[in-house]
């Protein structure tokens, strides 16, 4: 069998490379060439056909995510900013908290269960490579519409997925979303989000520094799994069984990742590691290179040191194998017994398999001879760069004068309230969230259905047991507003997981976003991106939290038909006292129930006109950041003084739902008169920064006090108690059938 | 009084089941599972998780465990043990406790907040509560659906071993709806719920229904 070394590549300059069947354009192939100054062996073409694809590169987005940094605003909290496998953000008292979402879209279509526990299991490694012990997560999840059949498909084994990793990692699952638009049919989101905790000392970076320490790969070992496009490369170049098609989506064993959280956590508290890297999509290509680029510049690995669960492998399928649980560390010589006796401890297999050099160069060697010899920045680092051409989609101009303002409004409301709270979108999620494990570990203070999740810090990690602090965790999205006005849209998601947070008592402190678009190669969604991110970091700005980090996910479409744009934004946040969290909802009789923020008639891109007409047109809620923030300081000072005893954000069904959700949270009904005098748009229109909160009657008016000095509108809107929900004068349903409406959709359909 | 908690790999309640000792005043001494030693301790908690995960069948390969050759002596010799969730399973595939949990009746893992009965307050780990008593306590499993044969059932009814029942909506089709058991001398308990989640106001899952099992344990240990 030929082997493809560096020295063949040199006498066979024009053997035909299969670069255009491994994604990879004349142009770019033409530059490996230049750059090497011969054609790429297979081993060397594999490595850089993965790295300079969109997903590893970001060569579509990078010119317009460069924002991000330009635009980004002053944050003492920020500790590592975008660039690392996720960003870190102090919390104060000597902690940190690093957190990123990132999207397993593409896998869950073609195999739900793997495609969205291997989802998590990515996430959970580029937290743990950070330093951080993982120590919750989240989920954002979109799904073709509820009574399309291939949901019925998709939705229960994603979650089955998420629920066997996540569970069997005894990490708990805080929140997240669930959405239904038929526009997700053939391209469901799976975005998941990851937060863990570090003392903000010992933060551990992707880089190999140091010649002469070693390169540790240690985790599960190497398989065929995710190779798919590899096999084209063995197929093309050999002639023997390697030409079976290898499986397209990785497999996971949660238990792995369990061992190897424990692993690493005790190889960070010994002190014995360097530079560590997760090994995620391109593998060992990725880690090495991205390892070797960031650090003295040079490192030699004996590929066949790489232990195998397939012993057939060849070369370019191990460099580009997406084996799960895998992680790679530079270790010092004189630690390396210390670090194999602890993964020996874990029953974690790790084998040195190479040594970082000042050469400059990645060199790889198969059977002692020399298959990969390049700069390894020019792989990781300096991949294409694309200004893709972008212009307004045809129809926008047409779709944003197709205005809700025609649509027939409703007289009867209580009927529209049922059926709104039974709606795909607003009903109750119990059927998925019910599958998660909220509680495991203990120190889980809010989750779903909560506005957003909130874990205490204390109990967390040895040494924290001092610190009275908690971090809060949100995450948003709206296709619908993102359709009608992506730069609206982007913002309006920022700003409702940033009002969620701060629901809490928490304080908004920074952002990550999963980007989830059609193809980069059309014009119009190009379009929808740019301007989804110039919203994005304008609105970061005007906000002060800064982009830590995120995940960029293209090509969401079937044929020529693009999803909704959907960027999706986590917000964290950190609360000083967590015993001072408000909880979610309406939990006691007897308190005042106020409406904080305006109401105006906004229903384009509503869950009202989804529902009601099918309708799609006209534009957004109109986007107000001071309001938000003024809100958010409302939130945040009430709950430090101890003035509030429930609170929920208003977004999606308005203040109707809003009403409802707080009255089933803990099963205590309301009696309110509505503000305004259209009882229509006052319980419906889905306008920005509001929230609802109820309190003690003595504390009333330093809430109003409160309000008034950061010119926040306040609304009394009446009293808890009973059970049922009466607007005076306008509807009444007694919290059974409410409880009825919501929470019988998603069993209907999932059983 | 000490009180063991063992991790194996894979087990995930460990933290929390040390913490709910330490709130009731007992030392929690953690115990590996790979050591033939038991620490001397008063009395064991084997937590829940995914150990080994799962592979094979819940707890099957933990029984195997070189601690587990030390415990099941030891709890044949009077040792208090309490096995929640994992913690039970391994219980039962180490025969110290009669029958099996398989998978749930719905073939979905639960997580929920569950009303459980107390049928038997005279264990060593249930001493604090009053028979009858309703309590509430998070359930989160998959296969948690306690199955025994007929003449086993009716021995543990008739012996009144049958410690906690479901009360309300059985969440995993349980055999007349038992949660929980406890072998003949009342010294080794197991319950699929979690009572080591419930200790807390700020983060307990409903409250704090889950006190009385350490308390107890602690009063027993204290008084002995």
């Amino acid at each position: 069998m030929n082997l493809d070394t560096v020295k063949r590549a040199g006498q066979t300059p024009d053997e035909r490379m299969p670069f255009a069947e491994l994604g990879m354009k004349q142009d770019e192939y033409d530059r490996v060439v230049a750059i090497l100054g011969r054609r790429p062996t297979g081993s060397e073409l594999a490595i850089y056909s993965v790295m300079w694809s969109e997903h590893c590169s970001y060569k579509s987005s990078k010119v317009h995510l460069r924002q991000f940094g330009t635009k980004a605003p002053k944050s003492e909290a920020l500790l590592v900013g975008m660039g690392e496998n996720a960003g870190v953000v102090d919390i104060g008292d000597g902690w940190a908290a690093t957190f990123k979402i990132e999207s397993h879209n593409h896998p869950s279509y073609v195999e739900p269960h793997q495609g969205a526990a291997t989802g998590v299991g990515g996430i959970v490694r580029d937290i743990m490579s950070m330093g951080a012990r993982p120590v919750a997560v989240m989920d954002s999840l979109r799904f073709g519409g509820l009574d399309q059949g291939d949901t019925r498909r998709v939705l229960p084994g994603v979650v089955e997925g998420i629920s066997h990793y996540g569970n069997c990692l005894g990490l708990p699952n805080i929140g997240g979303e669930v959405v239904f638009d038929p526009c997700y049919i053939g391209n469901p989101l799976v975005n998941a989000l990851c937060v863990g905790l570090l003392r903000k000392d010992q933060i551990k970076l992707a880089v190999a520094p140091g010649p002469g320490n070693k390169v540790i790969l240690f985790g599960a070992r190497t398989g065929a799994d995710g190779i798919g496009g590899a096999s084209v490369l063995a197929s093309a170049t050999f002639e023997d069984e390697s030409q079976a098609k290898r499986p397209a989506v990785q497999v996971g064993d949660p238990f792995m990742e369990k061992l190897l959280i424990e692993c690493c956590l005790e190889l960070y508290q010994a002190d014995v590691v360097v530079g560590i890297q997760d090994l995620g999509a391109a593998g060992v290509s990725c880690a090495t290179t991205e390892l070797a680029a960031k650090g003295t510049g040079g490192m030699d690995v004996d590929l066949n040191l790489v232990p195998l669960r397939d012993p057939t492998l060849r070369p370019e399928e191990i460099l580009m194998s997406e084996s799960q649980e895998r992680m790679m560390a530079v270790v010092t010589p004189g630690d390396i017994d210390a670090f194999l006796a602890i993964c020996a401890k874990w029953d974690v297999p790790a084998t040195v398999i190479g040594e970082v050099t000042d050469t400059g160069r990645l060199v790889m060697t198969w059977d002692g001879e020399v298959i990969v010899d390049i700069p390894p920045g020019t792989a990781a680092d300096e991949g294409p760069i694309y200004e893709r051409p972008l212009h307004e989609p045809l129809g926008q101009h047409d779709l944003n004068l197709d205005t809700p303002d025609t649509l027939e409004r409703p007289t009867d409301l209580r009927t529209t309230l049922l059926q709104l709270i039974a709606s795909p979108n607003l009903s109750s999620r119990e059927w998925v969230t019910s599958q998660y494990d909220r509680y495991v570990r203990g120190n889980t203070v809010l989750a779903q259905p909560a506005d957003a999740g909130l874990l205490r810090v204390s109990e967390i990690m040895p040494g924290a047991e001092d610190t009275t602090r908690g971090i809060a965790l949100a995450t948003d999205g709206n296709g619908r507003y993102a359709k009608l006005d992506p730069y609206a849209g982007a913002q309006l998601a920022l700003s409702e997981a940033y009002r969620n947070v701060a629901v809490t008592g928490a304080t908004p402190l920074a952002v990550t976003n999963c980007l989830n678009f059609g193809s980069p190669e059309d014009p119009e969604v190009m379009w929808q991106f740019a301007e989804a991110v110039r919203g994005l970091a304008d609105a970061c700005k005007t906000l002060g939290v800064p982009v830590t980090g995120g995940n960029v996910s293209f090509y969401n479409q079937t044929g020529s038909a693009a999803i909704n744009p959907t960027p999706v934004i986590g917000v964290l946040g950190v609360i000083d006292d967590v015993a001072k969290r408000v909880r979610s909802g309406f939990t006691a009789a007897g308190l005042r129930v106020v409406l904080l923020g305006a109401t105006y008639d906004e229903f384009g891109g509503s869950e009202w006109a989804h529902v009601a007409h099918g309708h799609l047109g006209g534009l957004p809620p109109r986007v107000n950041l001071e309001a938000e923030r003024d809100l958010a300081t409302v939130l945040t000072e009430a709950a430090k003084s101890g003035l509030l005893e429930g609170s929920h954000d208003l977004s999606d069904g308005g203040l109707g739902i809003a009403l409802a959700e707080a009255c089933l949270s803990q099963g205590v009904g309301a009696t309110v008169s509505l503000p305004g005098g259209d009882a229509f748009v006052d319980l419906f229109a889905e306008s920005s920064a509001r929230a609802l909160v109820c309190l003690k009657p003595e504390n009333f008016e330093a809430l109003t006090d409160l309000c008034a000095r950061l010119d926040v509108p306040c609304y009394g809107l009446g009293e808890t108690g009973g059970d049922r929900l009466v607007v005076e004068g306008v509807l009444e349903a007694t919290i059974a059938e409410l409880r009825m409406s919501h929470e019988a959709t998603l069993p209907g359909v999932f059983g | 009084m000490r009180v063991g908690v063992v991790t194996f790999p894979g087990t995930l309640d460990d933290q929390d089941a040390a913490r709910a000792l330490r709130l009731a005043g007992a030392e929690a001494v953690p115990l590996w599972h790979a050591d033939h030693d038991l620490k001397g301790v008063d009395a064991v908690f084997l937590p829940g998780g995914f150990s080994y995960g799962d592979y094979l069948r819940c707890g099957a390969i933990s029984r195997f465990a070189p601690l587990m050759t030390e415990l099941v002596p030891a709890a044949h010799a009077g040792l208090p043990v309490l096995g929640t969730c994992n913690g039970f399973q391994i219980l039962c595939e180490a025969h110290l406790l009669p029958g099996a949990l398989v998978r749930n009746a719905g073939l979905h893992y639960v997580c929920r907040d569950q009303r459980i009965r107390v049928d038997n307050a005279t264990t060593a780990w249930t001493s604090d509560f009053a028979e009858g008593q309703e309590i509430t306590l998070p359930v989160k499993h998959g296969e948690g659906r306690y199955v025994a044969d007929a003449e086993t059932l009716a021995l543990l009814e008739s012996e009144n071993r049958v410690v906690f029942r479901y009360s309300g909506s059985n969440p995993n089709g349980s055999l007349n709806d038992i949660a929980g058991i406890t072998n003949e001398a009342g010294n080794v308990v197991g319950l699929m719920p979690h009572p080591e989640h419930a200790v807390e106001e700020l983060t307990g899952a409903p409250g704090v229904d889950g006190r009385g099992f350490f308390s107890s344990i602690v009063s027993k240990l204290v008084n002995a």
